[in-house]
């Protein structure tokens, strides 16, 4: 049974960091456990699906159930409706994740890991005061598991670090509010991925149309979280968006969340715990990908976890903290740089934002590189603004 | 006191990110405010996407 071995690692939360995890440590021989509270794992779909082609690459060689299409142009539209037109240096894609989630995990089932559903982790095991394994409830029967270590990668709400005393708690400022229709009887561009960037639609984020097929789109809105405070919610934008752009649609599926715009967790780790994926806050701070991010902390966390546990170290908070350092020196650095700009893309008004399309609308049309568009738009700091362009595209 | 309308929530978590006191616990198809640690300060009501939560005066029993 399951839930009376003990395991070298339980992983909570079967996302794209849990399962990449749960899969890289059971393919070293360690037992790995991987709980998960749904029922069906990837369902339901709280994400827009955007990823790019290299980044998904770097993990797995992409499926053709994953992809429900292929993205090769973006669109940015300005607050007055002008719009510029952007192609991509690489392909995209618009990912089934209901599919792609559950692939993962069966991944990391193929390599020996033990799957499990329906698992909900309330709290953490404690042993003369040490993290000792998890508590939960399982189809409304109680569970306790033993492990040397516990991983965190229960995303956005990020208790099992707060549980191990890990402040993971997320300012309003630094979270967007995201909601999300897929719709389909609407008109669209299969191959092309729409933001509308305005103030007055989408305070701190944006609203985007991901192409899921000829006549379908995922269509979604971030606001930050301060905005609902004395405005909208993110709910009552995106429908008042929709009722306007696309009075006939009909909604297949809704899909709501938090989106971590945070810069890099202050820690990772501690004795027997590390952090991965969206509960890490490892996601880029303008874009809101985290797909990927997600995943490469996770190829981080289980190097480092698998070293220590082959060797028969203690995973203690200083044995772990590599992964940290690891990640600082890279994805981390990085986050750092992409949260400065989204400070200063976040201070633009909407007059900016219209000034910049137009501008960059005077580019002739084979000169409009991501990197071109921005350094036109911002002259005095070109070196801020190329990496914005990456920022989209990149993650 | 806090509130969810359990019948439009979509227990996506944003909440429990946000609260300062990690009194909110999520399970796939319900949601559990403690609200002997709640503060109310009502962070949780801005995040929510959905407007699911809402805040209404403590009721004398
Ligand atoms: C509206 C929206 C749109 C987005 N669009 C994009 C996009 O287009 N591209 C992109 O790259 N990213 C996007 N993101 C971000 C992306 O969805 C996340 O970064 C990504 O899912 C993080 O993966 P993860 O594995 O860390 O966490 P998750 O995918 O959130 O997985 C965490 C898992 O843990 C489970 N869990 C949580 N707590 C417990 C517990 N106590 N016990 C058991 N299980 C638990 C959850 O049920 C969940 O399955 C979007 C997010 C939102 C909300
Ligand atoms: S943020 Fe709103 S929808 Fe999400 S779990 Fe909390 S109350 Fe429910
Ligand atoms: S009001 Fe504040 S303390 Fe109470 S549940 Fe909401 S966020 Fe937590």
């Amino acid at each position: 049974m399951w839930n009376t071995k003990r395991y070298d690692i339980i992983v909570v939360g079967a996302g794209p960091a849990g399962s990449t995890f749960a899969r890289i440590a059971a393919s070293k021989g360690l037992s790995v456990l991987l709980l998960e509270r749904k029922t069906r794992i990837g369902v339901p779909v709280r994400c827009g699906e955007g990823v790019i082609d290299s980044g998904l690459r770097l993990f797995y060689e992409p499926c053709p159930e994953w992809i429900a299409t292929t993205i090769d142009k973006f669109c940015f539209i300005a607050p007055n409706g002008s719009s510029i037109a952007v192609k991509l240096q690489e392909k995209g894609y618009i990912l089934n994740r209901n599919v792609f989630d559950s692939d993962l995990a069966k991944f990391a089932e193929k390599e020996g890991a033990t799957v499990v559903t329906n698992a909900n982790v309330n709290s953490l095991l404690f042993e003369n005061d040490k993290v000792a394994g998890v508590k939960g409830i399982c189809n409304n029967e109680p569970f306790e598991i033993t492990s040397k270590l516990v991983i965190g990668a229960d995303g956005v709400e990020s208790r099992i670090g707060r549980f191990a005393g890990i402040n993971t708690k997320i300012n309003l400022n630094n979270i967007d509010s995201g909601y999300q229709k897929t719709i389909s009887g609407i008109d669209v561009d299969r191959n092309v991925c729409s933001f509308y960037i305005s103030n007055e639609l989408a305070p701190g984020g944006y609203i985007w149309i991901f192409p899921k097929g000829n006549d379908s789109a995922n269509i979604g809105i971030g606001i930050s979280g301060k905005a609902h405070i004395n405005g909208k919610s993110a709910k009552t934008r995106l429908d008042e968006f929709l009722d306007l752009k696309y009075p006939k649609h009909k909604v297949e599926s809704i899909s709501v969340g938090g989106i971590p715009l945070s810069k890099p967790i202050k820690q990772m780790v501690t004795d027997s715990v590390m952090l991965i994926g969206d509960a890490a806050r490892t996601v880029n701070p303008l874009s809101g990908g985290g797909i990927i991010l997600g995943m490469k902390s996770a190829v981080k966390a289980a190097d480092v976890a698998v070293k220590i546990l082959i060797s028969d170290k203690e995973p203690t908070k200083i044995n772990l903290i590599d992964y940290q350092k690891q990640w600082m020196n890279s994805e981390g650095k990085q986050i750092n740089r992409i949260y400065r700009i989204k400070t200063a893309v976040d201070k633009l008004t909407d007059k900016d934002l219209n000034n910049i399309i137009e501008r960059v609308n005077k580019l002739p049309v084979e000169k409009r590189s991501l990197a071109r568009i921005f350094r036109a738009c911002i002259p005095q700091k070109p070196s801020l603004l190329f990496d914005v362009a990456k920022v989209f595209v990149g993650y | 006191m806090i509130e969810v309308d359990k019948g439009d929530c979509d227990f996506c978590g944003a909440c429990a990110a946000v609260c300062p006191v990690d009194c909110i616990e999520l399970y796939e198809k319900d949601i559990k405010i403690d609200s002997k640690k709640c503060t109310e300060c009502k962070l949780c009501i801005y995040i929510c996407p959905i407007e699911a939560m809402s805040y209404v005066e403590h009721e004398t029993v």
